[in-house]
């Protein structure tokens, strides 16, 4: 396959999107996962000779990304040393979780509570380790292997399910206060 | 009754816990355990919450526009490249030249037999300059007819592009080997031309087969906004002059270099 431009096109084609959502989840920014996603597949045909045909394609190019991805993290966080704004996106309003609460009916108070725990889920998973974030992220959202996160992280098979569990508990220790409120707010909104 | 600890709470609800019936067993029966995991669950909720932007349904292919140019060659394989169907007609071209050369090179070296070398030298130009100022031409004549194409339909519309895609493919296939052709020879000037041609070339070959009228435009404003037309103007008009000379390709005149380092 090695060399194959055609095959590879199919291959980036096919696995572009699932690529991007792991480097979005990972650098919380549009630009760095678009740029993690075109590196992954560079490294990936750089690297085809290696690949074993018998492996997933797929699993293949999700490590070089996930590697990339905390290689840029690690880039981005000098870059951006200086600046104390916590990173806020505007993307994606349209699955903000005000809208996705199930007996949601829109009231100031409930729309303040789900920015603010927005705002403070963003700054618990910068929070993170970037071994805690990948592990997180591998494991909770894409679903991976612990071996593959062990992979990534060059890390043995139980020390990478301990990263995922530190994860956890940070964001639980983070987030709890907030998502107590939250129940607060909804049943307000709904007895409104 | 001893009670679950987070960790393995957390074990359990990753789907990475040693013993997952046992903790399942100890759940049913323990309500303090059971809040315990919703209060773990209800975090993870709302996390999943956060949103992930769309990139598009395109958005494959927009990856590959992206690296396709930037995919490394694979030397040991550099030869089958050349067997490819696109390339055979270029390939033709080129062996057509080389043999016209070969004729070419053999009557001139009876004619100026103390001068081989410089013949030699003077023969591999000629051919470049014939190859790649016809390429040029047709490039061209390509780059102002995308610009001066007007889409007969509403803003909206979508305006069909294949036929211009299938030329600059066509077009793209013969760039790369006069690229190629060009930095080996150490003409920098026209390497660099035929590279900004052949990245232009690339997007117009991997745009979708139907674009809007804005997209068109934008086409367009890329052209413009290179200057590529103008360049490829220069580099063919000076390529056209030398191959009328009679005489095998002179040296590059200093008002000719001026001329290239504007474009």
């Amino acid at each position: 396959m090695a060399g194959d431009r055609d095959a590879f096109r199919v291959l980036v084609e096919r696995h572009s999107h699932n690529v991007f959502r792991l480097a979005y989840r990972m650098t919380r920014n549009r630009p760095d996962a678009e740029e993690v996603v075109q590196e992954a597949f560079l490294r990936a045909y750089q690297k085809l000779g290696k690949f074993e045909a018998r492996a997933n394609f797929g699993t293949w190019v999700y490590r070089i990304a996930a590697n990339y991805a905390i290689d840029r993290m690690r880039q981005r966080k000098k870059e951006e040393a200086r600046k104390v704004e916590p990173a806020v996106h505007e993307e994606g309003m349209e699955n903000d979780p005000v809208t996705l609460v199930r007996d949601a009916a829109p009231n100031p108070e409930r729309l303040a509570h789900n920015i603010e725990l927005r705002k403070q889920m963003e700054i618990a998973l910068a929070a993170l380790s970037y071994s805690e974030r990948t592990a997180f992220v591998m494991r909770h959202w894409e679903g991976c292997a612990i071996e593959e996160i062990a992979q990534v992280l060059k890390s043995s098979s139980g020390a990478a399910k301990n990263t995922v569990f530190r994860a956890v508990q940070k964001l639980r220790l983070a987030l709890q206060p907030f998502v107590g409120k939250g129940m607060q707010a909804r049943a307000t909104g709904t007895e409104s | 009754m001893k009670h679950m600890t987070e960790e393995e709470l957390i074990a359990y609800r990753e789907g990475v816990a040693a013993q997952r019936a046992v903790v399942a067993q100890h759940l049913a029966a323990c309500e303090e355990c059971r809040a315990e995991l919703e209060r773990i669950e209800a975090v993870l909720a709302a996390l999943d919450t956060l949103p992930v932007p769309n990139p598009g349904d395109d958005y494959g292919r927009h990856v590959w526009q992206q690296i396709a140019s930037r995919l490394p060659e694979r030397p040991a394989r550099w030869w089958q490249a050349w067997f490819e169907p696109q390339r055979l007609g270029a390939l033709a071209a080129v062996t057509a030249l080389l043999v016209v050369a070969f004729i070419a090179g053999r009557i001139t070296k009876h004619d100026h037999p103390g001068n081989d070398v410089a013949t030699k030298e003077q023969i591999r130009e000629r051919i470049l300059v014939v190859a790649v100022g016809d390429h040029l031409s047709k490039s061209e004549m390509f780059l102002v007819e995308l610009s001066n194409a007007q889409p007969n339909s509403s803003p909206g519309k979508l305006v069909n592009i294949s036929a211009e895609q299938r030329r600059a493919e066509d077009l793209l296939e013969e760039n790369r080997l006069y690229r190629q052709t060009a930095l080996q020879e150490g003409d920098k000037v026209m390497a660099s031309t035929l590279d900004e041609l052949e990245r232009f070339l690339l997007d117009v070959a991997n745009s979708p087969d139907e674009v809007t009228s804005a997209q068109l435009e934008k086409i367009r404003q890329k052209i413009e906004a290179r200057g590529i037309l103008f360049k490829v103007r220069v580099v063919g008009r000076e390529l056209q002059e030398r191959q009328k000379a009679t005489k095998p390709a002179p040296a590059q005149n200093d008002s000719t270099k001026i001329e290239r380092n504007k474009a």
